[in-house]
């Protein structure tokens, strides 16, 4: 039974290779557990911008390409991501969309590192994972540190000098706070408390209250929007009056949805890139995710999206599909993504990485000027 | 390894010898023919054999003791972060892993002493889940301990720690031997966990038939029986609670070197039950179906993962169950099944050091020895 | 003195969910002596199963009012969890009554597995947001402290289910088997109690307490997901030793307890450790508690009898 299904297997890619040269390109985000939700957004959108290259048809190298996804689970669990990642390696993939975590890209990335691939995770923003000195690793969205700093200098010069911050105690979330904690008093404001959550609580009203006995102007939380969600609702309830930012995890339309009523004008947030609106292919890019996979876009699906695309476009402009060789078009690649341009610095952080800002008005994120 | 070579069906019971054999001859053949079907296998493989350290760790507190500990995976933790504290960039300490190992391994022990002081008059289920809640403090404080001063660098993780290096000689880099031909660094790993098995099981096994053993046994099948023959209960259990954690401890330090990055989302109540469901899957207090077990639990997630989608794709034409949902889906079912229909264990154990109830049927073997 | 009384009422509220929980959680145990993992879970099948009925409702009739609307949630989902549970003890648990302790855990751990796992085939991986069909906006009974009808409901609805449960065990002749059957459902046995009948309706009972519990959890936070039940199942847990594992009020009285000590102390932890601890480590005090309470005072507050069966 099982060596039938070898041989069918075999079988299958000598007939797909006969007519054309399959790429195959790894994908790895949590497909199972708390995160799965967003780490489905990340295969989709990788998969929808491998799909549309598909369908254009590509010749590489003088053959004609066809490119597949190998989409893995990695349970954003470290040890589970280095199983995945050596899976991947196995199969001889040309290149890594990967991992949604930092926490599970900074052990990864040793082993692409080693069999010297490419990988380009769309949302791991940990300053580490690009500091590790591997040419081959890079990343689509504006580290921490940027948009920390964007955060906390917005709170302190449009919403009010105190700031109270909580974050989920993730690489993520208390990754982002620290941030904007510096930030904060970079730029003459003061943090009133540094409160603490988990990323699986659904009550924070010990938190809350703490918060409120300060009185600060702004409420930043650094974690997701399943979190955020209940959380402004829990701040209406407490009848606490100050404004709410958060950071790119809470930026999503499944924020509207939780918080029900208690989100409106009161409720800021960030995003590394221009808004989709903004962008030429972005205008589109939201029918075309709808229509694919019947499912509204997450958080993450275009960096996933343009993580893929630059994998491509590199391959496109080295004329290679072997990551040795496309590594260098890939470092001066440029184009225009969904998010923004994406173009890489030297260590591999993407280049610029906009930041855009963005208020809930008639449910739903608008972009701020 | 007796208990290994027992369970081969029939060589096992009609020619010991050989089933012996068979059994040494795979050990050290199965990186080859891991690598024959991939690298994954082999990475799989070493991570097998340290599920196998925990589970013979944890065997010894719940098989042997008899006190079911839930929290087992904070010594663990405890091996990793002491080998990342002692040999990595964090605190820019590199000692080399002949002092970081055994200070792991001592400082799990003592972790294991100091929880087990206060908590092992507990019996039973109260022990469970008060264990249980030990292994979420553990993880909490690793989770927390970077503020106001850093110590575990908090959910970031450490990263970049030390790889085993013998008598100068890095075990983390592939051995090129020609220009061709390389030796990968995962077979290296595997030898050097297959050592502490090995030196594990056979310490263990002289435990179990040590007086300490029967100790441990009585104590297991009556608490008070034990105290009435002058068996001193409190240490005894002490003892078992914190050589088990030593197990883990090592095979936390073990993990550290060879993933070079130790995070607390590592050391998370599920890799608890994951070891404690090897542990009773295979067979408590039998060495053998302890092994067994684990290995079967550490490679099912990634067989599925694997076989999953060509099958359904075979038989169904397309792909009804993501592998991960059905990984999960099986996992679960095994586990019920399992307890439903062979509830003592994949292997039962031998009866003389252990509880006859679980052997009904079987007859006691003469010669057996554990 | 506003902040201490609004965290008053926070640990309230986060403990009357406990209390809720853990109501089913110490029944099963008291009988059976049996760590029922999976019912947390049951909680979360109950919570969909209601969410996915309001909605229907909604769609077919959208004129009906909020407290239809929760009506149709619980009379579709406390059956369902009923069944459920019934179905959980005679497949999974009815055949390792004499099995070695462990193996019935190792059956909880793998049907609480097995829900979420099918809860995240049915409803799919995302957070659904619950309707919140009673009230949550905020009354002020105390200048500065705010509470929200529907906490104030499930504080209410824990009380009133507890003085239920406590009338059942009691007063009733099912009431006398149980406790027969806790004692020693062989002895129980043989005086003519069907011990199997019996553990097969704790279970029932218990399924349907988790069905309730679900949807107030639910329509108290907003939100339902297939991972909701594992902590505060553990939690609940924690509440129902704390209480005296086994005895019905001190499930009520255990939860309460452990919500006002995490609320307050994830308040004052910060202020009483000179700011080196902090809210981070609101989930250790119900562990600590739980280690506390066993190590001295194994009975928990108001526990009758030690639970030893090992």
């Amino acid at each position: 039974m099982k060596k039938s299904l070898i041989a069918l297997a075999l079988l299958g890619f000598g007939v797909a290779h006969a007519q054309e040269q399959v790429v195959k390109i790894g994908q790895v985000s949590p497909l199972t557990g708390g995160q799965s939700h967003l780490g489905k957004d990340n295969e989709n959108g990788a998969r929808l911008a491998l799909e549309e290259y598909n369908a254009k048809g590509l010749t590489i190298g003088g053959k004609k390409v066809k490119f597949e996804i190998m989409s893995e689970d990695d349970q954003a669990d470290p040890k589970t991501a280095t199983t995945v990642a050596q899976r991947l390696v196995d199969a001889g993939v040309k290149g890594v969309v990967g991992h949604l975590n930092s926490g599970t890209s900074i052990p990864a990335s040793r082993l692409y590192h080693q069999a010297g691939l490419v990988q380009i995770s769309p949302s791991a923003t940990n300053p580490t994972l690009t500091n590790q000195g591997y040419p081959g690793v890079f990343r689509v969205m504006a580290n921490d540190i940027h948009q920390g700093k964007v955060l906390g200098e917005f709170a302190v010069a449009k919403l009010g000098k105190k700031v109270a911050i909580i974050d989920d105690r993730t690489a993520y979330g208390q990754g982002l706070a620290d941030q904007v904690d510096k930030a904060v008093k970079a730029s003459g404001g003061t943090v009133t408390n540094r409160e603490f959550t988990t990323d699986k609580a659904v009550d924070f009203k010990a938190q809350l209250t703490k918060i409120k006995a300060q009185n600060p102007d702004v409420i930043m939380y650094g974690g997701m929007d399943t979190q955020a969600g209940p959380m402004l609702k829990q701040i209406k309830e407490l009848g606490i009056t100050a404004k709410f930012l958060a950071g790119d995890g809470g930026c999503s339309s499944e924020m509207f949805k939780l918080a029900g009523d208690a989100i409106g004008a009161n409720a800021y947030c960030s995003n590394p890139g221009v808004p989709l609106a903004n962008m030429p292919g972005g205008k589109t890019f939201n029918e075309r995710f709808k229509k694919r996979f019947n499912a509204d876009i997450q958080v993450y699906a275009p960096y996933a999206y343009d993580a893929a695309s630059a994998i491509v476009e590199a391959m496109k402009a080295a004329n290679s599909v072997e990551p040795a060789k496309y590594l260098p078009a890939l470092k001066k690649v440029s184009f225009d993504g969904v998010t923004g341009k994406v173009s890489f610095d030297d260590k591999g952080d993407i280049k610029g990485g906009a930041i855009t800002l963005y208020q809930a008005t008639g449910g739903k994120w608008e972009p701020m000027k | 390894m007796n208990e290994l070579a027992a369970v081969i069906p029939w060589l096992g019971t009609h020619k010991p010898r050989a089933a012996r054999w068979v059994v040494i001859v795979l050990m050290i053949t199965a990186p080859l023919i891991a690598a024959f079907f991939g690298r994954t296998w082999m990475r799989v493989l070493d991570f097998a054999l340290l599920y196998v350290m925990l589970a013979l760790g944890l065997n010894l507190v719940v098989g042997f003791a008899g006190l079911l500990d839930l929290g087992y995976i904070a010594f663990y933790a405890v091996g990793a972060y002491t080998w990342a504290f002692l040999a990595s960039p964090h605190f820019g300490l590199h000692l080399p892993f002949w002092i970081v190992l055994p200070a792991g391994a001592a400082f799990a022990a003592l972790a294991g002493l100091i929880l087990g002081t206060p908590v092992l008059r507990l019996r039973g289920d109260y022990l469970a889940i008060v264990t249980l809640g030990f292994g979420e403090i553990v993880r909490i404080f690793m989770n927390n301990l970077n503020y106001p001063v850093n110590i575990t660098n908090g959910p970031q993780g450490i990263n970049a720690l030390d790889p085993i290096i013998i008598f100068g000689w890095d075990i983390s880099r592939n051995w090129q031997v020609t220009d061709n031909l390389s030796v990968n660094s995962l077979f290296f790993y595997y030898y050097a966990f297959l050592a502490c098995v090995i030196g594990s099981v056979i310490f263990i096994q002289r435990m179990q038939v040590s007086r300490m053993g029967r100790a441990w046994a009585a104590i297991r099948d009556d608490d008070l029986a034990a105290k009435a023959i002058g068996i001193n209960v409190r240490n005894v259990k002490l003892l078992a609670f914190s050589l088990g954690a030593t197990f883990g401890g090592v095979a936390g330090g073990l993990f550290g070197a060879f993933q070079g990055f130790v995070s607390p989302e590592s050391f998370s109540l599920m890799e608890s039950i994951m070891v404690l469901a090897m542990v009773v899957f295979g067979g408590m207090g039998n060495l053998g179906g302890v092994i067994v077990g684990a290995l079967i639990l550490s490679f099912l997630p990634e067989v599925l993962r694997h076989h999953a989608v060509p099958l359904q794709q075979a038989v169904f034409g397309t792909v009804i169950l993501d592998p991960e949902v059905l990984r999960l889906l099986i996992y679960a079912l095994a586990l019920i099944l399992m307890m439903a229909l062979r509830p003592a264990g994949l292997i039962p154990a031998h009866s003389r050091y252990s509880r006859p109830e679980l052997l009904k049927a079987e007859p006691v073997p003469a010669e057996g020895r554990a | 003195m506003e902040t201490l009384l609004q965290q008053i009422v926070n640990g309230l509220v986060v403990g009357s969910v406990y209390s809720l929980v853990a109501l089913g959680y110490t029944m099963v145990y008291g009988i059976l002596g049996l760590i029922n993992f999976a019912h947390g879970d049951v909680m979360m099948i109950g919570a969909l199963v209601a969410l996915q009925a309001i909605l229907f409702a909604q769609k077919m009739w959208p004129s009906l009012g909020p407290l239809a609307l929760v009506g149709i949630g619980l009379v579709v989902s406390i059956p369902t969890c009923m069944l459920l549970g019934y179905v959980v003890e005679r497949t999974a648990y009815r055949r390792l009554r004499n099995a070695p302790r462990l193996a019935p855990l190792i059956t909880a751990i793998g049907v609480s597995f097995l829900l979420q796992t099918l809860a995240m085939i049915i409803w799919g991986r995302g957070y659904h947001s619950f309707p919140q069909l009673i009230s949550t906006v905020p009354m002020q009974p105390i200048e500065g402290v705010f509470v929200t009808p529907v906490q104030i409901t499930t504080l209410l609805v824990s009380a009133g289910l507890m003085a239920a449960l406590l009338l059942v065990v009691n007063k009733t002749p099912l009431g006398r088997a149980m406790r027969a059957t806790a004692e020693n459902h062989r002895v129980a046995s043989l005086m003519g109690v069907d011990a199997n009948k019996i553990i097969a309706i704790t279970f029932i009972i218990g399924s349907a307490l988790a069905a309730i519990a679900g949807v107030m959890v639910a329509s108290n936070y907003g939100i339902a997901h297939y991972t909701m039940g594992f902590l505060p199942g553990l939690k609940a847990f924690t509440a129902a030793v704390l209480g005296g594992i086994g005895n019905i009020g001190g499930a009520m009285l255990g939860g309460i307890v452990l919500g006002l000590v995490e609320s307050i102390g994830a308040g004052y932890i910060e202020t009483w450790s000179f700011g080196f601890l902090n809210s981070s480590y609101q989930d250790i005090f119900a562990f600590i508690i739980l280690g506390a309470v066993l190590i001295f005072r194994p009975t928990g507050l108001l526990g009758e009898r030690v639970a030893d069966r090992a």
